[in-house]
């Protein structure tokens, strides 16, 4: 089973960068995948993956990021990095982010209207075996 | 006129010389062949080796550093930088990648501590750089959102990106695809490796390191 936890973009839209990636990477570390609505700033998404780097661990692998950009194909990727007037007008708020934990997320794929979410096999229990009784 | 340049650039002052020290920085994600086009650039120009190599990624871990790399394009012009071989930018590292390619625990464990620290470096020496190759992996994907964070954070600095296709000496290389993904960029497929098609990113270089 995956958690997502929505974070709507009023709920980090008056923090401050540091306190802003430190909210989304707690939820990460419970590991569960954060879908906030909007997206970060450039140097925002720099600084979490530097403070991801800092509290990797044996047990904290690192997340996968995507960031979902408003009314763009694949093929119109170019436009994401340069930012649009809209997204002048706009601001952050036009968009999607997901953030998952590495343990949980191997992949994510984003194809125009789709996004994909290649999850780790579970490591379930082996199966309970009938015992022989002796 | 040429009399004139030729005595300037003997007495060490070239006022034609387009830049003098550009910080050129090498980023991308893991195994890109970073060291590698460092290495192949420093064999070029200098005759020696920067860094080291390896299929397993995270080899290079810190910063490295040659100063003074000169190199001349056909027209005559220079172009003198120090080349800074990151070890790139990952937002993932699990020490048992490390396990399977055959480390034992602590050294794996130990491996993954200093990469982590790698990482973090590339990101602060972001600012420090004056021009960026990044390094992609040709037979690879480029959609991935660390190209997209690098390739953003460099763009918001104002600082001119190179971007390099790599390993097109392999069968699954497709240059199209990194084009078709960054139009607004220069991209010049290569092989590190074999020294494919280097002239051309030399000259490029030129281009974007004004
Ligand atoms: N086939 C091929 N392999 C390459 C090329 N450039 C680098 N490699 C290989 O890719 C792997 C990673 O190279 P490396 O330079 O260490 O990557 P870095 O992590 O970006 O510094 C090594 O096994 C290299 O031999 C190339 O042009 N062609
Ligand atoms: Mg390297």
């Amino acid at each position: 089973m995956v958690t997502f936890q929505f974070i709507p973009f009023q709920e980090i839209e008056n923090l401050g960068s540091a306190k802003r990636v430190n909210k989304l990477l707690n939820i990460v570390k419970e590991n569960k995948i954060v879908l906030m609505e909007g997206r970060l700033k450039k140097q925002e998404e720099a600084d979490l993956i530097e403070i991801t780097m800092e509290e990797i661990s044996p047990k904290f692998k690192g997340i996968e990021l995507s960031v979902v950009y408003p009314n763009k194909s694949k093929q119109d990727f170019g436009q994401k990095v340069k930012g649009t007037f809209a997204n002048l007008l706009l601001g952050d708020r036009q968009g999607m982010t997901i953030i998952g934990p590495a343990s949980v997320v191997k992949r994510i794929e984003q194809n125009p209207n789709k996004i994909e979410l290649f999850t780790k096999e579970a490591k379930t229990p082996p199966a309970k075996r009938y015992r022989k009784k002796k | 006129m040429g009399f004139f340049k030729d005595l300037l650039s003997k007495l060490k002052f070239n006022p034609f010389a387009r830049k003098s020290h550009v910080k050129l920085g090498l980023y991308g994600p893991p195994n890109g062949g970073k060291s590698t086009l460092a290495n192949r650039i420093c064999q070029d120009w200098l005759g020696e080796e920067m860094s080291t190599v390896s299929h397993i990624a995270h080899e290079t871990r810190e910063i490295k550093i040659k100063e003074q790399v000169n190199i001349k394009n056909k027209k005559g012009k220079e172009l003198t930088f120090s080349l800074v071989d990151t070890p790139g930018i990952a937002t993932r590292i699990d020490y048992e990648d490390f396990l399977k390619r055959g480390m034992k625990k602590k050294q794996a464990k130990e491996r993954a501590k200093e990469a982590t620290k790698g990482v973090i470096d590339s990101i602060k020496w972001l600012d420090e750089m004056e021009c960026v190759v990044v390094v992609l992996d040709s037979t690879q994907d480029p959609y991935s959102q660390v190209n997209i964070t690098i390739i953003g954070n460099l763009q918001a600095r104002n600082i001119p990106v190179l971007i390099v296709a790599n390993k097109v000496d392999l069968k699954k290389s497709n240059i199209d695809v990194i084009k078709a993904a960054f139009p607004q960029y220069e991209v010049v497929g290569v092989s590190a490796k074999y020294g494919k098609n280097v002239e051309d990113f030399y000259e490029m270089l030129f281009k974007v390191a004004k």
